[in-house]
């Protein structure tokens, strides 16, 4: 009983001691800290938004074309059908941070695979999986995801699906490369010997050890692909029963001469929320690389 | 010689791409809900009964799948993209009508967001913790984090609604028939605020890119040796570092040439310029896909032109990478 408390005790404070180091190396980017700031009160922001404004965003509250500050309750004013910008903002917090996540994950999953299967067995399954890769690459981007939402019909999961079709092959080189320079270590080496499964030594050995730029890459991704969701939703191309930051907008270009307010609110609440995920992501760099962050830059 | 060959050889890599572009527009057209005959023809119910005949026999759609990819891929590589119905034209004509006017709005911002990126990013490295760098840093941050359609809205408030400076929707004066000069001048005057936008993202990425590259660099030896031996610190920065540096910016460039024709599309819609991403947008709003996909195909074909042209600029740039 003692020696085991003894043998758990220090193992624990160890990780607590790596998890303290991970948050001091953080808050040392003061520019990650305030973007962690924005980005917790934009998710409390989506959290709350039925709380806030318990009416749909899409339902007409008070008369069109009201001025932002003008009327106590609609401090960012209303849209051209009288809907509340207010609600909207709340709402596009939701499906913004959703098609993000979602969207990554389902790169994520695409390009480690790949990354993983064409860095680990090399040969010519590399050769086609990088040339399949450097496809996807060379392809404009924003342009297919145009096209495969538009031909699929728009709705959340086709944004979604398009948004992580376009967005993986990133992932997919850089985990090839970190699977290509881990492959020839001893501890694979040494897994070899041991006869563990290829499988294994993948999601065992050599996986976890990719961890830290795979998370960096995540957090910047997750920021590229809000961008890309207000883009599309701003075409018209977004799920036609969400209210969205870039619908808003896209609704509210051809009056942008008379009324600014409609377009400007959600065009901040994208920048602050994609400003915040990239500060995020340099912090999480420089606390997960301390080798390669910039020293004192 | 080895040049040419190398030239030659990503020529026929490029062609094998297009290829494969084309095969993937045939089956993206396929995998759409519904008769890929309605699919081509417009939204359901728009086409009329003829058309749509005229179309699965055209297509051979009656036909086995390989056989309709056979037909599929020789009428494109005779640049045959078929007919927009919606447009009542051929798709080609269409698209190379407008192929101009977006080749001169992502031209332009890809110079401008290069020099400016590379120019902004050098002086921010060259005076590292400095207000400048700070400020550099702050802006390019900025930048990259703004959606470029609003970028692009809230210029045309500023420049054109409330200042009155710069025309803020389309390519030339509507109702003045310039000529000669003149007309030159109206459109550079239209192109300004579009291609504006459409660099400062572009150029958020350069300066960022090449304030980190420069910085990696600074600390090597061999500049260590320069400076040692007294080379003027402006000597240094130019020849020396930013010779070096600047090598993953075009690699970078060339890469990103994909994401400037699509930001091309939302630049293009905001500002009504007539090129192919205004044109794709109208494809979208009238579901006419075959127009969508057409556009496409020629958007893809003109990326892989500038990655050709990024490659051989990077052999000139760098004479000690080896030409494969």
């Amino acid at each position: 009983m003692a020696t085991t408390t003894a043998s758990e005790k220090p193992q624990r404070s160890a990780r607590a001691q790596a998890f303290a180091d991970f948050c001091k190396r953080f808050a040392r980017n003061k520019g990650a800290v305030v973007g962690l700031v924005i980005l917790l009160a934009v998710v409390l922001l989506a959290l709350i938004a039925p709380l806030l404004y318990p009416a749909s965003p899409w339902q007409m509250v008070q008369r069109p074309f009201l001025p932002p500050m003008a009327t106590e309750g609609f401090w960012f004013g209303t849209d051209t059908l009288g809907r509340d910008i207010g609600a909207g903002l709340a709402y596009g917090a939701r499906i913004s941070l959703i098609v993000g996540i979602v969207s990554t994950v389902v790169a994520l999953t695409i390009g480690v695979t790949i990354g993983a299967l064409a860095g680990y067995y090399g040969g010519y399954l590399d050769d086609a999986l990088m040339r399949f890769t450097e496809f996807f690459q060379t392809i404009p981007n924003f342009a297919l995801a145009i096209v495969l939402v538009a031909i699929f019909q728009p709705s959340t999961t086709s944004v979604i699906i398009a948004i992580g079709i376009v967005s993986w092959p990133p992932v997919a080189r850089l985990v090839r490369g970190e699977f290509l320079s881990l492959r020839s270590r001893e501890f694979v080496q040494a897994s070899i010997v041991l006869g563990q499964s290829n499988g294994h030594i993948i999601t065992r050995q050599i996986l976890p050890n990719t961890l830290s730029p795979v998370i960096v890459m995540a957090s910047l991704m997750i920021a590229q692909a809000i961008l890309l969701e207000s883009s599309l939703s701003f075409l018209g191309l977004g799920d036609p029963n969400t209210m969205s930051w870039g619908y808003m907008i896209g609704a509210a270009r051809t009056v942008i001469r008379q009324a600014w307010w409609m377009s400007f609110f959600p065009g901040v609440a994208i920048l602050l929320t994609v400003l915040a995920l990239n500060l995020v992501g340099e912090g999480l760099n420089d606390a997960l690389n301390p080798r390669l962050a910039r020293k004192g830059r | 010689m080895q040049k040419l060959i190398y030239i030659a050889k990503r020529l026929v890599k490029a062609v094998f791409v297009l290829l494969a572009i084309v095969v993937l527009n045939f089956f993206l057209i396929r995998a759409a809900p519904g008769d890929p005959a309605q699919v081509m023809a417009g939204e359901a119910g728009a086409a009329d009964e003829i058309f749509i005949a005229q179309l699965r026999e055209e297509f051979g759609l009656d036909e086995p799948l390989h056989v309709q990819l056979w037909i599929y891929v020789s009428d494109i590589v005779t640049l045959d993209m078929g007919y927009s119905y919606r447009q009542d034209e051929p798709v080609a004509k269409l698209v190379f009508e407008r192929l101009p006017a977006t080749l001169l709005l992502t031209g332009t911002a890809f110079v401008l967001s290069i020099l400016l990126g590379v120019l902004l990013g050098a002086l921010a490295a060259a005076r590292v913790g400095k207000w400048t760098d700070s400020l550099i840093t702050v802006v390019a941050l900025v930048f990259y984090a703004t959606p470029l359609f609003w970028i692009a809205l809230m210029a045309i408030l500023l420049f054109s609604v409330k200042l009155g400076w710069l025309p803020g929707f389309g390519m030339f004066s509507v109702g003045a028939d310039y000529t000669g000069f003149a007309a030159v001048l109206d459109v550079l005057q239209h192109l300004i605020l579009p291609a504006a936008t459409l660099g400062l993202f572009f150029m958020a990425i350069y300066a960022r890119l090449t304030r980190a590259s420069m910085l990696e660099v600074m600390d090597m030896d061999f500049v260590k040796t320069a400076r040692a031996k007294g080379v003027a610190p402006a000597r240094i920065t130019r020849i020396h570092v930013l010779r070096n540096a600047i090598l993953p910016v075009i690699t970078l460039a060339g890469i990103q040439a994909g994401q400037l024709v699509g930001g091309a599309v939302l630049t293009e819609t905001v500002f009504a310029w007539p090129g192919i991403g205004r044109l794709m947008f109208d494809a979208l709003l009238q579901r006419d896909y075959n127009l969508l996909l057409g556009v496409f195909f020629v958007s893809s074909a003109m990326v892989i032109l500038f990655n050709l042209v990024t490659d051989v600029v990077y052999t000139l740039v760098d004479p000690r990478i080896e030409l494969k």
